[in-house]
């Protein structure tokens, strides 16, 4: 009770008025050209920071979905490359091939020509070397004939043995 | 670091010893007549509003001090303005004599033709005393510094927070995003201003009754209860103004009672609209005008045990109230807007 009759608990009209005042001004002065310009520096730079992170992570965003585009593209351009060298590997085999089952066509053709060449000059030959062998019995004979006459029934039988022996016949 | 702290300290000392030599002559003057320290008559007269802000008294008795301007409105005499010195030493002017006894004590009352005092026809007391002062040096204080910072703001655009923007932007961040957000949502920017000069002036208020060097610091402005009610007013005005439908329904037909309770709850709503900036206005003066009476005691028990061997333990004492009456200073700031705030929100806020 001592200290509710003091003035130090009966708000006095005097300080009311002068803190009414005083607070008064003090509000309205910082509200119109402190709080506004400061709140709204603050907001603006709040906004920006916001707006440059949000700016970063979508460039970060692009630049893995750019970094992934390029890698698929990398990887299709080296399918492509491997298709195309693939097809080439395979052109070049069946040319290989190719060439070389004609060239095997060719050579067998060339042999078997060569063949029937060599066939036809051993044939001539063969006749020739009758023809000639022929020629040197009757040499040898006419000239065994000439010397040992006598002896005909001998000689005609040697003679025949000869040709026997050397049987032309096979070919 | 360390130097720093040891300059503090020193200051601190420095400070707390020019005080107590200051008080010391004052205590003198005050225990001559009966012999005897009278503490509690000291720590009020400290405590309490004035005419004049006393600074120190010399050895010869006499004040030093500044005389503020009285200003006095009075049916008969009508309004007169003069310096508080023609009031001093119980002098009377113009009919008008400073109380120095009894209940009116400390208050001018008027004097009747025949030298009596007339105690039922008190003149209305508009006068610029302690309180008023400090508390005009403190909104000087806070306008300078905030126009400054706003005028930074200006200056350099969107840019990192620099000098004393580095400062006070944190406080100014955190009243908005720990006080004004959490509580009002989305329609904060509209109280942003009301609650940022609350905690300003609370705060600014606050720091400098801490500070022992008057004039302009070291008044108790917001341990006057003056003030606190135009606060509290003012936290009580913005509430019922920004009351939405939903806040006066639950104030007078609160959904859920029945109908034979509501002559009961409608008279305790109202008395809550009340009791709430009552108690911010309370909670405010008694946490400061406490702070100032507990260091003033601590000092006051050198001179109650008179010796001066208490005196390192009374200023250890009081450089630990002084820390913690810091921490007060912020704290106080803070409650009182965060009420606020909360207050405001419970008028806002949307139907659930």
């Amino acid at each position: 009770m001592i200290l509710l009759e003091n003035s130090l608990v009966s708000p006095g009209v005097g300080t009311i008025f002068w803190s009414a005042l005083i607070f008064g001004l003090f509000l309205l002065i910082l509200s119109k050209f402190a709080w506004k310009p400061i709140l709204s520096a603050v907001k603006a730079r709040d906004e920006m920071i916001k707006g440059s992170l949000e700016s970063a992570a979508k460039a970060r965003e692009e630049m893995l979905k750019l970094q992934s585009d390029n890698e698929a593209i990398l990887r299709k351009a080296r399918e492509e490359r491997e298709n195309i060298l693939k097809e080439a590997r395979e052109v070049r085999d069946k040319l290989i091939s190719e060439a070389k089952g004609k060239a095997t066509v060719e050579a067998e053709k060339l042999i078997e020509k060569a063949r029937a060449g060599i066939e036809n000059e051993k044939l001539k030959a063969l006749s020739e070397i009758h023809e000639q062998v022929a020629t040197l019995s009757v040499d040898i004979a006419s000239k065994l004939l000439g010397e040992k006459l006598k002896q005909t029934g001998e000689q005609a039988k040697l003679i025949d043995n000869y040709l026997k022996e050397i049987d032309f016949t096979k070919n | 670091m360390k130097t720093r702290i040891l300059i503090s300290f020193f200051l601190f000392f420095l400070i707390a010893g020019t005080t107590i030599s200051s008080f010391g002559q004052e205590v003198k003057e005050k225990t001559e007549p009966e012999g005897k320290f009278d503490a509690s008559t000291f720590i009020l007269e400290h405590i309490a509003d004035s005419h004049e802000w006393h600074i120190l008294t010399k050895k010869n008795g006499e004040n030093v001090a500044i005389y503020l301007p009285v200003i006095l409105y009075s049916k008969e005499k009508g309004l007169d303005i003069f310096s508080s010195k023609k009031l001093a030493d119980g002098n009377e002017y113009k009919g008008y004599k400073l109380e120095e006894e009894g209940d009116l004590q400390g208050k001018i009352v008027s004097v009747n033709k025949e030298g009596t005092v007339d105690e039922k026809n008190l003149p209305l007391d508009l006068s610029m005393t302690k309180a008023v002062i400090g508390m005009l040096s403190a909104a000087i204080i806070g306008l300078l510094l905030f126009l400054s910072l706003a005028r930074s703001y200006r200056k350099s655009g969107i840019s990192y927070p620099k000098g004393i923007q580095s400062f006070l932007e944190p406080v100014i961040l955190f009243v908005r995003d720990d006080i004004a957000i959490p509580n009002l949502g989305h329609k904060y920017e509209k109280y942003m201003p009301y609650l940022l000069t609350a905690f300003f002036f609370i705060l600014i208020n606050n720091l400098m009754g801490l500070i022992p060097i008057p004039p302009p610091f070291g008044a108790n402005v917001t341990g006057n209860i003056a003030v606190t009610f135009v606060l509290a007013t003012c936290t009580f005005f913005i509430t019922q103004f920004s009351g939405n439908k939903t806040y006066w329904k639950h104030i007078f037909a609160a959904p859920g009672v029945p109908f034979w309770l509501l002559p009961i709850m409608i008279p305790v709503e109202i008395i809550g609209l009340f009791s709430k900036p009552f108690a911010l206005m309370i909670r405010l003066f008694a946490n400061i005008t406490a702070g100032h009476i507990i260091v003033l005691s601590l000092i006051c028990l050198i001179f109650i045990f008179d010796s001066l061997s208490v005196a390192p333990v009374s200023i250890f004492f009081v450089i630990f109230m002084d820390f913690l009456e810091l921490l007060v200073a912020f704290l106080q700031a803070y409650i009182f807007t965060l009420l606020s705030a909360l207050f405001i929100s419970m008028a806002v806020q949307e139907n659930h």
